[in-house]
């Protein structure tokens, strides 16, 4: 069983819901981001996803693109994220999944990303401009290696399409909250819950949902209904907001807490 | 022919797909259907037709070009796409594209534009078509092609600067895609090149193969043959697909696609992805793109805003590895000559993308045989770049 597995496996023991928290690897650098990680751990994250940075990041709305951007400056690389992560492994054991464009990882190799990947203790690879109509080289070597493969369902995703993305789907599903690019919205749509529960039909896997979830109120609500909660831009905008702070790695830890409890108790 | 059709998911071997957000997969799908529809009905294509005729000014001369042949000493025929309204090729594609999209019960157009010509073309079909239009357009280009810009707003349409990445036409597209996404059940994303996800690679190429059509029942009845050689610049590649692609199945012309080649391609200042790129995914398809040793994605450098672009169609990329085209790159400086030669001895002030065909000739010339026939693909005109020459002539101005 893999750490997604268990991790998912030991929640729903617990009867709780997973947060599963959002950063770009090397935002503001990567000692930095070795020090959120463990402090998300820390605050109650269940599951961490390092965004890869990309210099085209068309799925991602302003915060998560100057994210990306400030990750660049540092000359930060898939390589050095590699290297981070097997860092963190000697700490510990919370699920580390990547979140990357395809062509990082396709210029990299795809073969040698996945075997590299599983050697660092990564757990598992979403990739936002990959559907699984064009995912077959990546599945292939992902099944082998056990890395697993997460993909999105939109809320413009029809039936035929749902089952398509249930099936390629490992570890979780990743249900996208509304059409658009990532960053903080007020509210999300009511009928998103309903999307969700159809989803559930579909699928044994469980259903996470991510992209616009911003505040205590909305993480709290998707949480009653969904088994995961993704949050993005509201942790890379605090990250933002206090780049040359001493505080920064508290400040995080801060609304991390926040966030756990609110969708824990859910 | 394994070379003409891609798969149904829009794969030449293994170069396009389409490599989006799932998100955008449904709209795809729906493009691709009400694409399909449109082209069996008769009604569409003679409303088209009718508007390429009456509206743009096809069918565009074929122009043999006299005193440039004496001059490079090879018949050179130039195919006047700087003639059609709005003065580029690019109207051939957004006619298309938006009567499609009117079909489709679309409220809204957006586009990209890098030399604004493409932006210009849009803004012209949405006024035609009442449709509301925002066009995004990098910072830089919005800079140094002032003309378009203003063109743009007197038709109506609005110019997104867009300030992230390179500023350039890479960046609108990105920034075209991300509108596209959060808007996507009333708005059309109008592509304006071969380039992006299937089916935008098949559609613009097809909307544009009526250059090459047209040029090849022209040369029959001037020269009574074939040409030798077929040669169009590059950016994203689509005057020279639309060029080319009549002409795939006629194995003895060859089909010459020129890039830019900026400031030398051993600067790294370029935009030859074909010639210089490697392969990858940019813009939802598999192709050649320009990046570093991290696959992020390079910024080029162009003289000439259209081809300033640092990926290309498809399409492309898989008629370059069967070997069916051939590609060069043409520097800055050489096409700046070619600009003012044909100024000269044409009377012709040719866009400076078009210059880079332009100048493949004036270079290559020593290589043809005594009879070749040249047809060159003029795909816009100058006007537009007049303060970019002037700026490179009298570079102090500033
Ligand atoms: C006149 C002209 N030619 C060529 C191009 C390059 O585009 P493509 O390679 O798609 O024809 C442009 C693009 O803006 C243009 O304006």
């Amino acid at each position: 069983m893999n750490r997604i597995e268990s991790k998912w496996k030991e929640l729903k023991k617990k009867g709780l819901k997973a947060f599963i928290a959002f950063i770009t690897a090397g935002d503001p650098c990567l000692e930095d981001t070795y020090k959120i990680v463990l402090e998300m751990e820390r605050q109650g994250a269940d599951i961490i996803e390092l965004g890869i940075p990309f210099s085209d990041p068309i799925a991602d709305g302003p915060v998560i693109q100057a994210s990306s951007n400030r990750a660049l400056e540092k000359r930060t690389n898939l390589n050095k994220i590699l290297l981070l992560v097997k860092d963190l492994r000697k700490k510990t054991d919370i699920p580390i999944v990547f979140l990357s464009y395809y062509n990082p990882i396709f210029h990299y190799g795809i073969e040698k990303f996945v075997e590299d990947a599983v050697k660092s203790g990564v757990d598992g690879v979403i990739v936002a401009d990959l559907p699984p109509e064009e995912a077959k080289e990546i599945k292939i070597f992902s099944s082998k290696k056990g890395l697993d493969t997460i993909f999105l369902a939109a809320p413009t995703s029809l039936k035929e399409r749902l089952h398509k993305i249930a099936e390629a789907s490992t570890g979780f599903i990743y249900c996208v909250s509304v059409a658009g690019v990532t960053g903080a919205r007020n509210s999300l749509a009511q009928s998103l819950k309903r999307r969700v529960v159809d989803i559930k039909k579909l699928t044994d896997r469980p259903v996470a949902v991510g992209f616009g979830i911003s505040n205590i109120q909305t993480a709290k609500w998707v949480a009653s209904f969904a088994d995961g909660v993704i949050v993005g831009s509201a942790i890379v905008k605090v990250i933002q907001d206090n780049l040359e702070k001493k505080d920064l790695i508290s400040k995080v830890g801060k609304l991390v807490k926040d966030l756990a409890s609110a969708i824990h108790k859910a | 022919m394994k070379n003409i059709s891609p798969d149904t998911q829009g794969h030449w071997g293994k170069f396009g797909g389409k490599f989006v957000s799932e998100t955008l997969m449904c709209a795809l799908e729906e493009l691709s259907s009400a694409y399909n529809e449109a082209i069996k009905d008769k009604n569409f294509k003679q409303d088209l037709n009718n508007c390429l005729k009456q509206y743009a000014g096809r069918p565009t001369p074929l122009y043999y070009a006299e005193r440039f042949s004496k001059k490079t000493g090879v018949r050179v025929y130039l195919k006047r796409e700087d003639l059609l309204h709005t003065g580029a090729h690019k109207i051939n594609n957004t006619i298309g594209q938006a009567f499609l999209a009117k079909r489709m019960g679309k409220k809204r157009l957006i586009a990209e534009t890098g030399a604004g010509q493409h932006g210009v073309a849009t803004a012209t079909v949405a006024a035609l078509l009442g449709m509301p239009c925002d066009v995004y357009m990098g910072e830089d280009d919005i800079k140094r092609q002032k003309l378009n810009v203003f063109k743009m707003k007197l038709l109506g349409t609005k110019v997104i600067p867009v300030k992230t990445g390179s500023k350039t036409l890479k960046d609108a597209i990105n920034e075209a895609l991300r509108d596209w996404v959060t808007n996507v059940k009333t708005t059309y994303y109008l592509l304006g090149s071969v380039v992006g996800p299937h089916p935008y690679p098949v559609i613009v190429r097809d909307f544009q193969s009526v250059i090459g059509e047209e040029t090849k029942r022209q040369i029959r009845k001037l020269e009574g043959r074939l040409p030798d050689y077929v040669v169009a610049c590059v950016g994203g590649g689509s005057n020279s697909m639309g060029m080319f692609y009549p002409f795939i199945k006629e194995r003895k012309v060859k089909l010459i696609g020129v890039e830019a080649g900026g400031l030398g391609l051993a600067s790294g200042k370029h935009g030859a992805s074909l010639c210089k790129g490697t392969e990858g995914v940019l813009h939802g398809a598999r192709t050649y793109i320009l990046q570093d040793k991290d696959g992020q994605i390079a910024s080029t450098h162009s003289v000439a805003p259209g081809l300033d672009y640092s990926g290309v169609g498809p399409e492309h990329a898989h008629l370059k590895q069967t070997g069916r085209t051939s590609y060069y790159t043409v520097k800055d400086k050489d096409a700046m000559d070619a600009f003012f030669m044909l100024s000269h001895l044409e009377g012709i002030l040719p866009a400076l993308e078009s210059s880079h065909a332009i100048a493949w000739v004036k270079n290559f010339a020593i290589n043809f045989k005594k009879n070749d026939l040249v047809v060159v693909n003029l795909s816009g005109r100058g006007d537009k770049d007049v303060d970019i020459v002037e700026d490179y002539i009298n570079p102090v101005r500033n």
